[in-house]
């Protein structure tokens, strides 16, 4: 039996959606309170996108709940709750920025003031240009005009920085926060840790369709901030390796020894302390997609082994 | 809501679209004034020439310009444009009545400058001809704004130029826009199931052909609902990412 959800905030509940035989989206339960930042993290293909959609209306879900501020999708879109930015979609011709912004904004029942708007997304000097004379940066700020002028409780950004330059991300995301800061609630993806880390209360991480982890940023950190080592090394067995402090995992293929580590830092004086012939020593992050994996290996393959 | 803003910057949109403005309404008053000026002073099937044509012209130059409205529709799918509107309150049937205006919009102008190129050419008509050819081409354009809106969200803008500009020149050919082509036998009678036929025969009800039969009507109205139920169905269903 589903309960009845709060009539504030999100609460998505076994979410599922199949495109054929691809599984976007595997069983999502996520729930955000009204005035929430929070980020959806993970790499291209863990269904970000579509649970987004979803969230939206614009895509059915094959099972599970969505509730929007007490709405289904479709009618959260229809009395405006909701302003979004599409990952994909650039705008249509023959009108000027300005125009473009205050077409939509009439589609609203309380727009914000379309000057005030064009300020806050940084493209009021070139208001009067008209949208097919744009770069792709101004491109993505007039989108996300388009999205903020709605004045929406729930604003949904869907990899919302993709075409900018550094500078215009942090011109966006300080628009973002001041926004967020009159009380909405924003929900946007990424796929940059960083981005969720400096701009989210919380991190939801989702891979291949499903959420591994739900928390705040430091504790989501935590986990994908993996670093590992690698060594050269001879006549060390594995399993000592592995008793190392902060070593999680230990790979070795004949003298070369890969350990991957959630305190790289203990791991690395441990070993020296203990394997002076360690040579060739090398430490780097861990890229995101490797700690995506690394953290949805297990849960997918107890997932398959019940069945 | 209204949608009064909105509508009014999709006419804006109409005029400002250069290109689609002057192709659309050049063609059939080109085509008139080269082939009725040149036929000034004849007369087919008993009534002068340039009347005759630029009914004809009326039918095809009406009908591609309501159905241009889909090539934009399909060009505002690919870039992403329709899912952007799609999660903004605007309701299918706002956004149905600004296309269908914008289509309407194009198509009165197409007449208007017909039907100036038509007297300079000498046809006159009583007023009450004038208007009963303008009201029944009005009525006869409902199912070709409809198809033009249903094409708009099945195909993608490639295929759009090729599907209107042939579509609409067999039709205009097998419905007499260009001259009496069929004329009688079973071919008469699958034409007369199209809407173009009508569109066509409403032009020339002021030949003298006074008005459309019940089974004009009755051909344009099936045509229109038909359409309209397919149109609202594949409009709803098309959210996904062209």
């Amino acid at each position: 039996m589903e309960t009845v959800t709060s009539t504030s905030g999100i609460a998505v509940s076994g979410l599922v959606k199949s495109f054929g035989s691809v599984h976007a989206v595997r069983d999502v339960d996520i729930v955000i309170e009204p005035g929430e930042t929070v980020a959806l993290l993970g790499p291209n293909g863990a269904g970000k996108s579509t649970t987004i959609d979803m969230l939206l209306g614009l895509t059915r879900p094959d099972q599970g709940t969505i509730s929007v501020f007490g709405h289904s999708p479709a009618d959260a879109v229809k009395s405006g709750i909701v302003g979004a930015m599409l990952q994909t979609g650039t705008l249509i011709r023959e009108l000027s920025v300005r125009e473009l912004v205050s077409m939509v904004a009439s589609l609203y029942p309380h727009p914000l003031d379309v000057g005030e708007v064009l300020r806050l997304a940084g493209i009021d000097d070139i208001a009067n240009r008209r949208t097919n004379k744009l770069s792709g940066g101004q491109v993505q700020r007039v989108r996300f005009a388009i999205a903020l002028v709605s004045d929406a409780e729930l604003l949904v950004l869907d990899e919302p920085t993709v075409a900018l330059d550094v500078e215009g991300r942090h011109e966006f995301w300080t628009a973002m926060r001041a926004f967020a800061a009159r009380g909405k609630t924003v929900l946007f993806a990424t796929h940059y840790l960083e981005e969720a880390d400096a701009y989210a209360d919380r991190i939801i991480l989702m891979a291949k369709g499903r959420v591994v982890a739900d928390g705040p940023a430091t504790e989501i950190k935590s986990k994908v901030g993996l670093h590992t080592i690698r060594a050269t090394l001879e006549n060390v067995d594995s399993e000592s390796l592995a008793l190392l402090p902060g070593v999680s995992k230990v790979d070795r293929h004949g003298e070369a020894v890969t350990l991957s580590c959630t305190d790289s830092d203990a791991a690395l004086r441990a070993l020296l302390n203990r394997y002076a012939a360690a040579r060739d020593i090398e430490v780097r992050g861990a890229g995101l997609e490797e700690a995506f994996l690394e953290l949805t290996a297990e849960p997918t393959t107890q997932m398959e082994g019940t069945r | 809501m209204t949608a009064v803003t909105y509508t009014r910057f999709e006419l804006l949109r109409t005029f400002r679209n250069r290109r689609f403005f002057i192709f659309t309404l050049a063609f059939p008053l080109i085509l008139f004034l080269v082939v009725a000026g040149a036929h000034r002073h004849a007369t087919l099937d008993g009534i002068s020439f340039p009347l005759y044509y630029m009914a004809g012209m009326v039918a095809w130059g009406t009908m591609g310009a309501v159905t241009a409205g889909g090539a934009r529709i399909a060009l505002e799918r690919e870039v992403g444009w329709s899912r952007q509107l799609r999660i903004t309150p605007l309701s299918p049937a706002a956004y149905f009545r600004a296309k269908v205006l914008s289509s309407y919009l194009m198509a009165s102008i197409t007449i208007v400058l017909l039907y100036l190129a038509g007297t300079s050419f000498g046809v006159s008509l009583t007023a009450a001809h004038w208007l009963e050819m303008t009201g029944l081409v009005l009525v006869g354009l409902i199912p070709f704004t409809i198809l033009g809106i249903l094409m708009g969200h099945l195909l993608n803008p490639d295929a759009m130029g090729p599907a209107l500009g042939g579509g609409s020149a067999l039709l205009a050919l097998l419905s007499g826009a260009w001259g009496p082509l069929v004329t009688g036998g079973f071919l008469l009678d699958v034409v007369k199931v199209l809407p173009s036929y009508w569109l066509v025969q409403a032009d020339q009800s002021a030949t003298g052909g006074g008005g459309w039969p019940l089974e004009g009507w009755l051909v344009v109205a099936a045509w229109s609902v038909a359409l309209l139920v397919l149109a609202v169905r594949v409009y709803r269903r098309d959210t996904g990412r062209v």
